[in-house]
């Protein structure tokens, strides 16, 4: 899978799972401020891509990960 | 004249739910899953040792009983996974299956305290980690508890018990504080002495002193546990998460 098809792939996921629109989903968005997701939208999108791309993310992973730039680095550090 | 549906809390439509409870086939169990299913809605019932009876066996298509050991994550997922092949997401989960290993403290082993903790509040733990998923996506789920008024009162014999109990309402609490905004209650139900297979163990003289406790001066029968307990599972109960509803004929007013 290519760097535009991933991406694209978790632009999908979280459309789905925040009700954003796909304009929203850039990599500076911040889920918080710009995505309206709260803690549990997180967990969400969290085990959407989990299931979407067959990876496991483990809660201390997720510290920090403010933004759509830093989710989508640490889905694309798992996938082989 | 028409009064629109919805309008009032009684003519709220029901829609006809997919329901789990567990240790759904005896005592308060078997009174809310028949009366589920006496409701329209589809009842899955897990068991442990003994079967389902006739009398729920008879509802056919819209009853299912599955084994589960609460005390095995993959007991329970295999449980979940079972039902929602045969009637899709549970929608509302009763968790109503427990035990007790009633002894004094002096003589409670570690082991009869784990095992107590084990099935009923880490159980509830396994279940409720089970069918959020499904309820989350739904938007839409009830998750009821039964507990006892021993979580408030406590008795002697029972420390395990109690704290069992007692960790499900602040369990309880806690899920519904995190749900609440994806329409997900959380609610426990509390009874007091109830005629089950756990009060048949009792000795003659400690339920005639439990009796005299009662102000309504009777144990209740599991249908009348049964009752608040679907009610919270109801299109009507929306509106209410996170509260301890007793059904105890009084004892344990003020809790």
């Amino acid at each position: 899978m290519d760097d535009a098809q991933a991406f694209e792939q978790f632009k999908q996921c979280t459309v789905k799972v925040l009700g954003v629109s796909p304009e929203q989903v850039t990599m500076e968005a911040s889920f918080a401020e710009d995505l309206d997701a709260d803690s549990l939208d997180i967990v969400e999108l969290v085990m959407e891509l989990e299931d979407s791309f067959g990876i496991k993310v483990e809660e201390s992973e997720l510290e920090g990960v403010n933004t759509v730039g830093a989710a989508y680095e640490l889905v694309k550090g798992k996938l082989a | 004249m028409g009064v629109r549906r919805g309008q009032v809390g009684s003519l709220v439509s029901e829609t006809k739910r997919t329901v789990l409870v567990t240790g759904g086939v005896t005592g308060i169990g078997e009174a809310t899953t028949r009366l589920l299913l006496e409701q329209g809605h589809r009842v899955a019932a897990t068991y442990h040792r003994r079967r389902a009876q006739k009398e729920l066996t008879d509802f056919g298509e819209d009853f299912f009983e599955v084994h589960c050991e609460l005390t095995e994550s993959e007991s329970v997922a295999a449980a979940v996974a079972a039902v929602n092949e045969r009637f899709g997401p549970v929608e509302v989960l009763v968790a109503n299956a427990g035990v007790t290993e009633d002894t004094l403290l002096l003589r409670m082993s570690e082991q009869a305290w784990n095992r107590v903790i084990d099935a009923n509040l880490t159980g509830a733990f396994r279940l409720t980690k089970a069918v959020m998923p499904q309820m989350i996506r739904a938007r839409w789920g009830r998750l009821i508890y039964v507990t006892s008024v021993i979580a408030g009162m406590g008795a002697p014999g029972q420390a395990n018990y109690a704290a069992s109990k007692a960790g499900l309402i602040g369990f309880a609490r806690s899920v519904a504080r995190e749900v609440a905004t994806r329409n997900v209650t959380a609610n426990v139900v509390a009874p007091g002495a109830v005629t089950t297979a756990l009060t048949e163990v009792v000795s003659e003289k400690r339920m005639a002193e439990m009796t005299a406790a009662v102000p309504m001066g009777r144990i209740a029968t599991p249908a009348e546990i049964a009752g608040p307990i679907a009610f919270l599972a109801s299109e009507a109960a929306g509106y209410i998460t996170g509260a301890v509803l007793t059904v105890d004929g009084g004892i344990s007013m003020g809790f």
